[in-house]
């Protein structure tokens, strides 16, 4: 110490005392206070306003969507930091990965909202999480050729179970089936050949499937006009007994030939033909809306966790590391033996930053959440926003939020000031 | 750093040893490493750029089709948003607005933590430990605690719904932080430095301002950079405590996110303009800005 009057003291406290006194330590008690009153502020109701809060539906639904982020978004962040410190040591580079990840954190939440309120917008066509997620999708399960194809009323093909068509009669080898359809979209066939009547072959069922439509007027309905197109890539099935016995799948010019074996079956041309277009996740919708959200905090955070991670990972010996190798343990093995039990002190800071960080989570899910499914998406800011300002508000149970929110983050504080002490004991 | 030169010599060492086989697998890995890695860092990326390109073209267009399309028709590309945005005046005011709240929020949190930290660092008086935990157990509260009671003080105090407001409660809430900061900088300078400024006929104030604020540089500048970002970035408070009629940019574009698809070459634009002087902070003082955020890990 340099011997000085405390009064000196007083006065180079002062403003910052004041400030702190009358904007933080005050608020938490008038919040305590407040929350113990109704609405208009004069009624004491004692605790009801706690017991609003767990029992009203809309604030459980932030109770539980808070949990669900606690839980979640501080283990992902952090293991994906983790994964990034660990493995962006070993190329040269790693400084400039390092900067593209930990970039958002500079940003606003605001900013970062819009941003994945473009990432997630529903149309494939427009959101690019959902035209990779439908890429993805129908690279696997191929989209339907015709979608919203069907039949005429009262022709020969009806609609059986489940959205596909069935021949009302049994067909019969030699005999060409006709397999009309109509509503097919103009721009599925595009560039399609001239549908052509299916030859008669002994012994085997054939058929043609086209767009029994003409352009411009004209044509007989059933019938192949001049000038209709074929409808290539349409499965047509030969069921008996409710069983397929045989399939084939349309030439370019719309005829099929089936097998013998479908001599006196009924045709059906199955649902997957005509299935509207894999439309992609409805990632704002009620259901997946906070998992989606939670997405774009991650976006946000893991670059913290890295960029702390990495700051640890640089306290660690390398002979340590290095003495593992040598004993003849793989990368595996030395990262899950050696390197993460050195972290750990580090990863626990990382968590419970992100945990109290989370926990006050509101800008992103006010931003990214479109009004329909902003309830399925409450988090308890966002509540404690809606329930104190605006119109019909309640600043008692807003205030019951606040200092449910203060509770838990109170033992991060004592954490905090236990550590601090010991750190300056240990100077001393 | 020596450790650190000697340390690829070792590996090289240990490499050499290793059969052939153990080397291509090696080679293998390194090379999936760095495409997963790049793959990593597209996809990283790929949110900004793709609000970078929103913005950059036309509202129709944005209807119609996703941002990648601008790769096959170059030709879209246009500043029409952005020239719809500086005619926006609203909008344009409220970058100023912005402005003039986080700058004096940034100093005075500054100033005020500095003279608060240097008494917990080195002046004398009752209790002073005790004092300084209390501080740092304020770190973690949640300003959502403190949002009904300033507002009704506030409202009492006619500062309700202005620039004064917002400043006053992020210079409160900054300085937790602020404080714990600099007071372990500042308990870093050796005694004979401060003992000998005093002995040369240094008042206290003299004292602070010509010592311990030059020499807290580092501290100060990963502070400083820390709350201009919080405070540019920060919608909540300014929701609630900015004038409504002249919001900070946060506040003017959240006004407009209801009507996302009719507001969305406004809302590209502007976020983007919005960003550009946290990145460009952000770029320009990595260093400081990383040590911040380690300080500030219990924030």
């Amino acid at each position: 110490m340099l011997g000085t009057r405390p009064w000196i003291a007083a006065c180079f406290l002062l403003p910052a005392l004041a400030l702190l006194g009358a904007l933080v330590v005050y608020p938490i008690g008038y919040s305590l206070y407040r929350s113990l009153f109704d609405a208009s502020g004069d009624g004491f109701v004692g605790a009801d306003n706690y017991q609003e809060v767990f029992t009203d539906d809309r604030i459980r639904t932030a109770l539980r969507n808070n949990v669900v982020w606690v839980v979640v978004a501080p283990a992902v962040a952090t293991a994906l930091g983790l994964i990034f410190a660990v493995l962006t040591e070993r190329v040269r580079w790693g400084t400039a990965f390092k900067l593209v990840v930990f970039m958002p954190m500079a940003i606003s939440m605001l900013a970062a909202g819009i941003i994945f309120r473009l990432v997630y917008e529903q149309n494939p066509d427009r959101g690019v999480a959902n035209a990779v997620w439908v890429g993805i999708h129908d690279t696997f399960a191929a989209p339907a050729p015709y979608p919203g194809a069907r039949p005429r009323p009262n022709g020969d093909l009806t609609a059986s179970d489940g959205g596909s068509y069935t021949t009302r009669g049994a067909v019969r080898a030699g005999t060409a089936v006709a397999l009309p359809l109509v509503a097919v979209k103009p721009e599925d066939v595009g560039g399609a050949k001239e549908a052509i009547p299916a030859r008669d072959v002994a012994g085997k069922v054939t058929g043609t499937v086209w767009m029994d439509f003409t352009r411009g007027g004209g044509g007989t309905a059933g019938k192949i006009d001049a000038g209709e197109k074929a409808l290539a890539g349409v499965t047509v099935e030969a069921v008996k007994d409710g069983r397929a016995v045989a399939s084939a799948t349309t030439a370019g010019d719309g005829t099929f030939t089936l097998p013998p074996a479908a001599d006196g079956a009924r045709l059906r041309l199955p649902a997957a033909n005509f299935a509207a277009a894999y439309n992609g996740v409805d990632w704002l919708g009620p259901t997946l809306v906070t998992p989606s959200i939670i997405g774009a905090y991650i976006w946000m955070w893991a670059g913290f966790a890295m960029v702390l991670i990495a700051a640890g990972l640089a306290g660690v010996p390398r002979e340590l590391l290095e003495a593992a190798r040598v004993d003849g343990a793989n990368e595996w093995q030395v990262f899950r033996r050696v390197t993460v039990p050195l972290l750990a002190p580090v990863l626990a800071v990382v968590v419970v930053t992100l945990m109290i960080n989370v926990l006050k989570i509101f800008d992103l899910v006010y931003i990214i959440a479109p009004g329909s499914s902003l309830d399925n998406a409450n988090v308890l800011a966002l509540q404690l926003y809606q329930s104190s300002f605006g119109t019909n508000v309640n600043q008692g149970v807003g205030s019951a939020i606040a200092v449910l929110l203060l509770l838990l983050v109170l033992p991060v504080v004592v954490v905090n000031v236990r550590r601090i002490r010991r750190e300056k004991e240990g100077r001393r | 750093m020596s450790t650190a030169r000697v340390t690829p010599t070792a590996n090289t060492v240990v490499r050499a040893e290793q059969s052939l086989p153990a080397r291509i697998a090696a080679r293998l890995g390194g090379g999936l490493l760095r495409v997963f890695l790049v793959v990593v860092g597209l996809f990283w990326l790929m949110p900004t750029v793709g609000l970078l390109l929103s913005s950059l073209r036309d509202k129709s267009d944005i209807a119609a089709s996703g941002w990648w399309q601008v790769f096959a028709h170059p030709a879209q590309l246009t500043t029409e948003s952005y020239s719809t945005l500086f005619a926006n005046d609203k909008v344009m005011q409220s970058l100023l607005t912005t402005a003039l709240i986080t700058v004096p929020a940034t100093v005075l949190v500054i100033l005020i933590g500095a003279l608060a930290g240097y008494a917990f660092a080195w002046l004398d008086f009752p209790g002073r430990d005790w004092w300084f935990m209390v501080v740092v157990g304020l770190l973690v509260v949640p300003v959502q605690v403190a949002l009904i009671p300033v507002a009704k003080l506030f409202n009492t105090l006619g500062i309700f719904e202005s620039t004064v407001g917002v400043v006053l409660f992020h210079t409160a809430f900054g300085l937790p932080f602020a404080v714990f900061l600099l007071r372990n900088f500042f308990a870093e300078i050796p005694r004979e430095l401060l003992e000998a400024a005093r002995l040369d006929g240094a008042g206290e104030l003299r004292l602070f301002t010509r010592v311990v604020l030059p020499l807290g540089g580092p501290a100060i500048a990963s502070l400083g950079i820390f709350q201009f970002l919080w405070v540019w970035n920060d919608m909540l408070v300014a929701l609630i405590f900015a004038d409504s009629g002249n919001p900070p940019i946060t506040v003017a574009l959240q006004q407009q996110v209801r009507q996302f698809g009719d507001n969305v070459d406004i809302l590209a634009s502007g976020a983007f303009l919005s960003m550009i002087v946290p990145l460009a902070v952000f770029f320009a003082f990595q260093r400081q800005f990383v040590s911040g955020v380690m300080a500030g890990a219990v924030k």
